[in-house]
C-alpha cells in the first residue's frame, strides 16, 4: 500500500512551491498513489553492489579555453522578466513583515 | 503548387538547387497549405509568414550568388515549441511561459538557420513535452491527420502531424521518452531519437536533462537522414554534447542494404500484449528483412521490465529540479496573490496557475522521489536499474547490429481515452523508454497499415551508440521494401483533408 497521504500532497507542493486546491489533493493523492505503487517495485529489480548509472553516456570533466565570449546584454537578459528596475530582476520582499 | 507540398525534402532541394523552383515558392506552398488546413488539425502554435518568407528569399538570393549553405538549402522546416527562437515566442506548450520572446536561438536553430532553411512555425506539445498525445497542451491538443478525432502522437504531435498534413516537409523534434518516435509511428511518419549527444540541446527547454535528445521528424528515412546530417555536431555550449562526428546519416540511407545485418528481437518486446495489427506487421517486417539475407536472432532483456517504473522515478526527478526555474523572477508569468505578498507566495501562485495538472502530478512525484526517506527506494533505485538496461542492451548488442521492436502497443488512439489514466497512458512509452535509458539511437519507420483500424504502424530500430547510421541504412532498405509491397508510400494512403 502506499504511503501517499493528502497531507504529504500538500507538503511535497509546498516544497515544489505549487498551490494546490483541495480537489487537486484529493486528485494527486488518488493519482500520486496508483504511481507510487506501480514503481515500487524497482528496488526488486536491483541489490546493494548494482552501481547507480546518472547519465547514459559517461564523459569526464568537460572544459573550454577561459576565453571571454559574447553573450547577453543585461538588457537581452533582463527582456523576459515580469519586472526589473535599475538593470535589475525585481521580486517581493522575500521575509513577511512580522 | 499542391504537388509542391507532397515532395520529399530532397526532391524539393534538388529542385531549389537547381533552380526549377525557388526557396519562396516552396515556402509559400506550404504556407498556403496551413491557411487551409491547420484551422482542422492544429500543428501549429505560431506561424509568422512574412520572416518565413524573408527567409525563404534570403535563401534565393544566396543560391543566385553561388554561395552553397547546405544539402537542404531553401527548404523550410517546422520546429517544435521548445526550442527558443529569437523571432517567435517559446511557450514549450504552458501557460507559463506564454507570449514569451527568448533573448537567443538554440544551437539547432542557428544550424538550420546557417543551413539556409526557413522556419514555418512553431509546433504544438504536450506542456514541457510531458505525454503522450498533445491533450497535456495547454493550447489544445493537435489532430492526427489520418483521422481527426484521434490523436497524433505525443509529446511531438505537432511536428509528426504538420509533416503528416503536408504543412511542411521536414520538421524538429524532442525525445525524452518517445516524443518523436511515438508519433511518427501514429501518423505514418518517420523520426529519429539520435545517441544521446550527438545534437546539441543547448536552447531547449529541458524535461529530463539526461534523456532528453532532439532530432528529425520526416516523411522517409533519407529526409530524416540529411536533416540529422545538418542539425547534429558538437556544441561546446552544451558539455554532453559528443565530441566526434558520427559520419554521415545521408550516405548511410543511399545503401538500401541489410544482407548479413544481424537484427535482435527484444523478447519482452515481441508483439506480446500488442494490438495483433500491430504484432502481425511486425512478424510480416521480419520475414522480409529475412528473405533479404538478414539475420534475425532472439535477445532477452529481462531489466526492462522495470524501464517504465525507472523513467516515471528519473523524469521527474530530473523535471522537478529544471522546472524549478519558472519561478515568476527571470521570464513568464507572474501571479501576485493579493497586496504584499511575499515572493515565496507569489511563485506559488503563479506556479500553480500557470502549470496544467500533469506537470503538476510529475513535479510532485519527482520532488517525493527525490525527498529524504524516499530517496534510496525510488530515485536511487531507478539509478542503478538504468545500469541493468544498459547491461541489457550491451549483451543484445554482442548478438545483434540492430535490435527491432513495433514503436507503440497500439495504433493511434482516440482523444480522451486515456486522459484520465496516467498509468495507461504511460504504457505507450514501453517500447521506447529503454533507448533514452540508456543513451542510444532509435527510429521510427513506417511499417505498414493495421489490418483491423487501416491505420499506421511503426517499426523501430535500435542500434548502439554512436551507431546512428545503422538506423539509416536499415530503416530506408524497410521503407523501400514496404513501398514495393503496398505500391506507394504509406503516407499516401491518408485520407485527404478538407480544404478551406
Amino acid at each position: 500500500m502506499s504511503e501517499i497521504t493528502p497531507e504529504l500532497v500538500r507538503h511535497l507542493a509546498g516544497l515544489a512551491r505549487i498551490l494546490v486546491s483541495d480537489e487537486e489533493v484529493e486528485q494527486f493523492t488518488k493519482q500520486l498513489s496508483v504511481i507510487a505503487d506501480s514503481v515500487a517495485h524497482v528496488s526488486k529489480a536491483i541489490d546493494a553492489d548494482t552501481p547507480s548509472t546518472s547519465h547514459p553516456i559517461a564523459m569526464a570533466n568537460v572544459f573550454r579555453e577561459d576565453v571571454v565570449e559574447p553573450s547577453l546584454s543585461q538588457a537581452e537578459a533582463l527582456s523576459g522578466a515580469p519586472d526589473s528596475a535599475e538593470g535589475r530582476f525585481k521580486v517581493n520582499a522575500i521575509l513577511d513583515e512580522e | 503548387m499542391t504537388d509542391l507540398i507532397r515532395k520529399t525534402a530532397s526532391e524539393l532541394a534538388a529542385l531549389i538547387s537547381s533552380g526549377e523552383v525557388s526557396s519562396v515558392e516552396v515556402t509559400r506552398a506550404h504556407l498556403d497549405r496551413s491557411e487551409a488546413v491547420d484551422g482542422a488539425v492544429h500543428s501549429y502554435l505560431y506561424q509568422n509568414p512574412e520572416s518565413s518568407l524573408i527567409a525563404a528569399a534570403e535563401a534565393d538570393r544566396a543560391r543566385a550568388a553561388g554561395e552553397v549553405s547546405s544539402p537542404l538549402a531553401g527548404v523550410p522546416i517546422a520546429v517544435k515549441d521548445n526550442l527558443t527562437t529569437t523571432d517567435a515566442p517559446t511557450t514549450s506548450g504552458s501557460k507559463i511561459l506564454e507570449g514569451w520572446q527568448p533573448p537567443y536561438d538554440a544551437t539547432v536553430v542557428k544550424k538550420l538557420r546557417a543551413a539556409g532553411m526557413p522556419i514555418l512555425g512553431k509546433t504544438n506539445l504536450d506542456e514541457f513535452a510531458m505525454g503522450s498525445s498533445t491533450e497535456f497542451s495547454a493550447y489544445g491538443p493537435s489532430k492526427n491527420p489520418w483521422d481527426l478525432t484521434r490523436i497524433p502522437g505525443g509529446s511531438g504531435g505537432g511536428s509528426s502531424s504538420v509533416v503528416a498534413s503536408f504543412q511542411a516537409p521536414l520538421a524538429i523534434g524532442s525525445d525524452t521518452g518517445g516524443s518523436i518516435r511515438f508519433p511518427g509511428a501514429v501518423t505514418g511518419t518517420v523520426g529519429t531519437k539520435p545517441t544521446y549527444g550527438a545534437v546539441s540541446r543547448y536552447g531547449l527547454v529541458a524535461l529530463a536533462s539526461s534523456l532528453d535528445q532532439i532530432g528529425p521528424v520526416a516523411r522517409n528515412v533519407l529526409d530524416a537522414a540529411m536533416l540529422q546530417d545538418v542539425i547534429a555536431g558538437h556544441d561546446p555550449h552544451d558539455s554532453t554534447s559528443l565530441p566526434e562526428s558520427l559520419g554521415s546519416m545521408t550516405a548511410a540511407a543511399k545503401k538500401l542494404d541489410v544482407k548479413g545485418m544481424r537484427f535482435g528481437v527484444i523478447n519482452q518486446l515481441a508483439g506480446e500484449g500488442f494490438q495483433p495489427g500491430v504484432a502481425a506487421r511486425f512478424k510480416e517486417s521480419l520475414n522480409l528483412l529475412s528473405a533479404a539475407g538478414a539475420e534475425i536472432v532472439e535477445v532477452d532483456c529481462p531489466s526492462f521490465e522495470y524501464a517504465i517504473a525507472a523513467y516515471y522515478l528519473i523524469l521527474p526527478a530530473e523535471a522537478s529540479s529544471n522546472l524549478a526555474k519558472f519561478d515568476s523572477v527571470r521570464f513568464g508569468m507572474r501571479v501576485e496573490p493579493g497586496e504584499n505578498a511575499t515572493i515565496e507566495r507569489v511563485m506559488a501562485a503563479t506556479r500553480e496557475a500557470g502549470f496544467g495538472p500533469e506537470v503538476k502530478r510529475r513535479i510532485i512525484l519527482g520532488t517525493y522521489a527525490l525527498s529524504s526517506g524516499s530517496y534510496d527506494k525510488f530515485y536511487g533505485a531507478a539509478l542503478k536499474v538504468r545500469t541493468l538496461i544498459q547491461r541489457d542492451f550491451d549483451a543484445a548488442f554482442a548478438k545483434a547490429d540492430i535490435l527491432v521492436s513495433p514503436t507503440a502497443p497500439t495504433t493511434a488512439f482516440k482523444f480522451g481515452e486515456k486522459i484520465d489514466d496516467p498509468i495507461a497512458m504511460y504504457l505507450n512509452d514501453i517500447a521506447t523508454i529503454p533507448a533514452n535509458l540508456a543513451g542510444i539511437p532509435g527510429i521510427s519507420v513506417p511499417n505498414g497499415l493495421a489490418e483491423e483500424d487501416s491505420l499506421p504502424v511503426g517499426i523501430q530500430l535500435l542500434a548502439p551508440a554512436r551507431e546512428d547510421a545503422r538506423l539509416y541504412q536499415a530503416g530506408a532498405w524497410l521503407e523501400r521494401a514496404h513501398e514495393e509491397i503496398w505500391g506507394k508510400r504509406m503516407i499516401d494512403f491518408a485520407p485527404e483533408l478538407e480544404v478551406k
